[in-house]
């Protein structure tokens, strides 16, 4: 089946990924990092708008933050993630075709679709900038997805139910389903920012940076973790918008009303306002590091107990999940 | 007096502050959450009470706190008004600042651009006031607001990205009073159609009508609608089997009494919209006929009885009840589309499609209790005052005579019945238009990016003119070195560079 032959071939890439991972190492050591930031003042540091500052750590530094022996390992782990993801790709148009349909009518179609969609953005993304420290902590996640999936949501290919044959099968849930895979690479690098960031701290206020310097050392600046998060949940949340109103715009199609407050649609909308949280705290002074990336990942867990948790465990009107 | 008025304007510069919008922002979120998990009035009363009675110590200890309303409770509503105060508190000066800013110039160029940290620099031997006339003309042309000094060029780049943001945040007001204007004015109602009868809107026609606060229910429009057929597909064999796969209601409609019948299939995701009413499929069932005569042989009950489907499979409960015949009889019993052969767990149905009807009836006589003046359910027997005499399992077409000539029930067929929700929101089409103009503002603030560049011309130190381009970013927005870029080599058309010998 191709999706294990996709599950093997991301196993392959956590590996290389992995190795690739242990022997790179940033550019900017953290004293360096700790060095820059000190000389500026700590109320530039901290908040509001861009500063001077801000401008010229965007440029100071290069897209390829992270170096070292490992960029074989890296090459390796980043063209097996490829083929993988083509795998998966390949894997749900034969499960569209098999049931002559778009393939997102229950949970283990879309486990299959959220799980291309954060494979895909990565894929994407790291066209344009070198991506493959990156790779095991997206790897990971994909692969706990696909294995829920093929164990535990597994159900055959076949029609959908009536409440989902509409063509705003094909807008509203593509539009989530991409947001899902966009905001899990953003939360990815959100944990990593707060990783880099408590390292740069004990380095600036003289202590040594402990254990996490292990991760810290093979990732780039905190800035830069936190510049990438940020443009990824900035672009996206529109789109999340869209979603959550094209589900409403279906809803008064298909169940006459626009607003139900249906739990998955309090979930969505509970997703919406954290990210809204999220862009407003990146704009207001005491809130725009550590915070900040706690409400993405306050963001992301809101996706995940809105997925399993309500799809499963909540009656209501979305109860599409297929799972017996 | 004094102490008043400065502590109001403390309250409200908190209430309109960033910090307090994080705040309530988390506080709407987290509002939220009891309202997905305690089940909901609005939308599963029959789960509520299901609850309280599950729950005889903390249910009613979460009824006064609103928990199983909470998207109407006060306390909810506050938390949104008060964001929504502290929204407008805040967008409505921006947007007289914003006023004021795009009818005044870009500022003046800073002394050392090289500080910048976007920044080009050469040097010609163009004129200065040449070079600057020339890259005003050539920057406006960009499409950047240009103020030309007397020896420096100031541009900048992308106001709409501000203007994006206050459409979004003045759309999210204008969505609010569309959904609450729309639920005052309008109503929403449920009614069960047997196949063969019909509906006309008509308040005492709904099984559950909810008007909005404002609305009548002398002002529903006249239309009518016929059941002509329901049709059910579902799935046979997978590991799927059972689950649906087609819904459709064939009516009749007409849209007033003077108007003709027009054919209108409803599917799920095909309402029938008609005099501003959309009439929506919701579900569907099973409804036995029975015939029912008296110990005389007289006819005392004929007709389909609705039976409710209690499982996936429409497994169905429902009761009959015949008041003229002496003594009075009452039937419950279940309707199984599907009857299946284990009986450990009680009659079943294994498939909801009606390959092998069967009916289970008990039968009992006495006193119905419709005469007490109290109300009943259509749907349960009140056997207080009722013996049974006796169970019987049924086939379509079979006949059952009671014990001691009581009487005789024949079950004679089935039908189906469809369940429609009818709804009316006349802010529906104004919500929509504010969420496309608050997307289409929010796509605006976070996109579009705003810079602003400056050209300085001094003199070199080796003769001719020193350019200096730089560029700042109010966002992070990437792309500010390339479009510096860009600008000077705007400027070298005509003041190229020309390096000292």
């Amino acid at each position: 089946m191709l999706v294990y032959a996709a599950m093997t071939g991301y196993v392959v890439a956590m590996v290389a990924f992995a190795i690739s991972l242990s022997k790179s190492r940033r550019i900017e050591t953290l004293q360096e990092t700790a060095a820059r930031v000190s000389a500026v003042s700590p109320a530039a540091r901290q908040g509001g708008t861009a500063t001077l500052a801000d401008a010229s750590v965007s440029t100071a530094l290069s897209d390829g933050d992270v170096l070292g022996s490992g960029r074989r390992s890296g090459n390796i782990g980043m063209s097996v993630t490829w083929l993988a993801t083509l795998l998966l790709g390949a894997a749900i148009i034969c499960r569209g075709l098999s049931a002559s349909r778009l393939p997102w009518g229950n949970m283990y179609e879309f486990s299959l679709a959220a799980g291309f969609s954060i494979a895909f953005a990565y894929c994407v993304l790291s066209l344009k900038r070198d991506l493959r420290w990156l790779g095991l902590f997206i790897v990971v996640p994909v692969l706990l997805d696909l294995g829920i999936a093929a164990t535990i949501l597994y159900t055959d290919s076949a029609e959908l139910v009536p409440a989902l044959q509409s063509y705003w099968l094909a807008i509203h849930v593509t539009a989530a389903t991409v947001c899902v895979g966009a905001f899990t690479v953003g939360a990815a690098l959100s944990a990593l920012y707060l990783v880099a960031e408590r390292a740069e701290a004990k380095v600036i206020a003289g202590e040594e940076p402990g254990r996490i310097a292990f991760l810290a050392n093979r990732l780039p600046t905190a800035d830069r973790l936190d510049l990438m998060a940020y443009r990824i949940h900035a672009f996206m949340f529109p789109i999340w918008t869209f979603a959550v109103i094209s589900g409403a715009i279906w809803a008064e199609a298909a169940w006459g009303r626009y607003w139900g407050w249906d739990p998955k649609e309090t979930w969505a909308f509970i997703t919406w306002v954290i990210y809204a949280a999220y862009l407003h705290a990146r704009v207001t002074v005491g809130w725009r590091g550590r915070k900040a990336a706690y409400i993405a990942l306050a963001g992301i867990s809101a996706i995940l107990i809105n997925y399993f948790v309500v799809n499963i465990l909540i009656p209501g009107l979305h109860s599409y999940s297929g799972v017996k | 007096m004094f102490g008043i008025t400065a502590w109001l304007r403390w309250f409200w510069r908190q209430l309109t502050s960033m910090r307090i919008a994080l705040f309530l922002l988390f506080l709407l979120a987290l509002a939220s959450v009891p309202g997905s998990i305690f089940p909901q009035r609005g939308t599963a009363p029959a789960r509520v009470s299901q609850y309280l009675r599950e729950h005889p110590k903390s249910g009613p200890i979460l009824d006064r706190l609103h928990l199983f309303d909470v998207f109407a409770s006060p306390w909810f509503a506050a938390i949104y008004l008060l964001l929504f105060i502290s929204l407008a508190g805040c967008v409505i000066p921006r947007a007289f600042e914003y006023w004021r800013e795009l009818r005044s110039e870009p500022p003046t160029a800073p002394r050392n651009l090289s500080r910048l940290g976007v920044y080009e620099s050469w040097r010609t031997t163009t004129s200065a006031s040449d070079a600057l006339a020339k890259t005003a003309v050539n920057w406006e042309a960009k499409g950047w607001r240009v103020k030309v000094g007397d020896t420096y060029v100031s541009a900048e780049k992308g106001y709409a990205r501000e203007f994006g943001n206050l459409v979004f945040h003045l759309a999210l007001l204008g969505l609010l009073v569309a959904v609450g204007a729309g639920s005052s004015y309008g109503f929403r109602g449920t009614v069960i159609v047997r196949e063969g009868t019909g509906f006309a809107n008509n308040v005492t026609q709904y099984d559950s009508f909810t008007p909005g606060r404002s609305y009548s229910a002398t002002s529903l429009p006249p239309f009518s609608f016929s059941l002509t057929d329901f049709h059910a597909k579902y799935q046979s064999g997978g590991m799927q089997s059972g689950a649906a796969r087609e819904f459709h209601a064939d009516v009749l409609v007409k849209a007033n009494p003077e108007a003709r019948e027009v054919k209108f299939r409803i599917k799920v995701n095909e309402p029938l919209r008609v005099a501003g009413v959309t009439v929506y499929l919701v579900g569907h069932g099973y409804s036995p006929e029975f015939t029912v005569r008296d110990s005389k042989g007289k006819i005392v009950w004929q007709d389909a009885a609705i039976f409710l489907p209690q499982d996936a499979n429409f497994t169905s409960n429902g009761v009959v009840k015949a008041p003229d015949s002496v003594p009075q009889l009452g039937f419950q019993g279940y309707f199984l589309p599907t009857v299946t052969s284990d009986f450990s767990q009680g009659p079943r149905s294994i498939f909801p499609a009606p390959d092998d009807p069967q009916v289970f009836l008990s039968a009992w006589s006495g006193d119905l209790g419709l005469d007490s003046g109290l109300p009943q359910s259509v749907y349960q027997l009140d056997t207080q005052k009722m013996k049974r005499i006796g169970i019987e399992e049924l086939s379509p077409g079979e006949k059952w005579k009671l014990p001691r000539g009581q009487g005789v029930i024949e079950f004679t067929g089935f039908k189906q019945w469809a369940a429609f929700s009818l709804a009316r929101d006349p802010g529906k089409g104004w919500a929509l238009g504010f969420a496309i103009f608050a997307i289409a503002g929010l796509t605006m603030s976070l996109l579009i990016p705003r810079r602003r560049v400056w050209l300085r011309v001094a003199e070199h130190a080796e003769g001719g003119i020193l350019c200096e381009v730089g560029g700042l970013a109010k966002t992070q927005a990437p792309g500010l070195p390339a479009e510096v870029t860009r600008l000077s080599l705007i400027v070298k058309e005509s003041a190229p560079e020309v390096l000292s010998d």
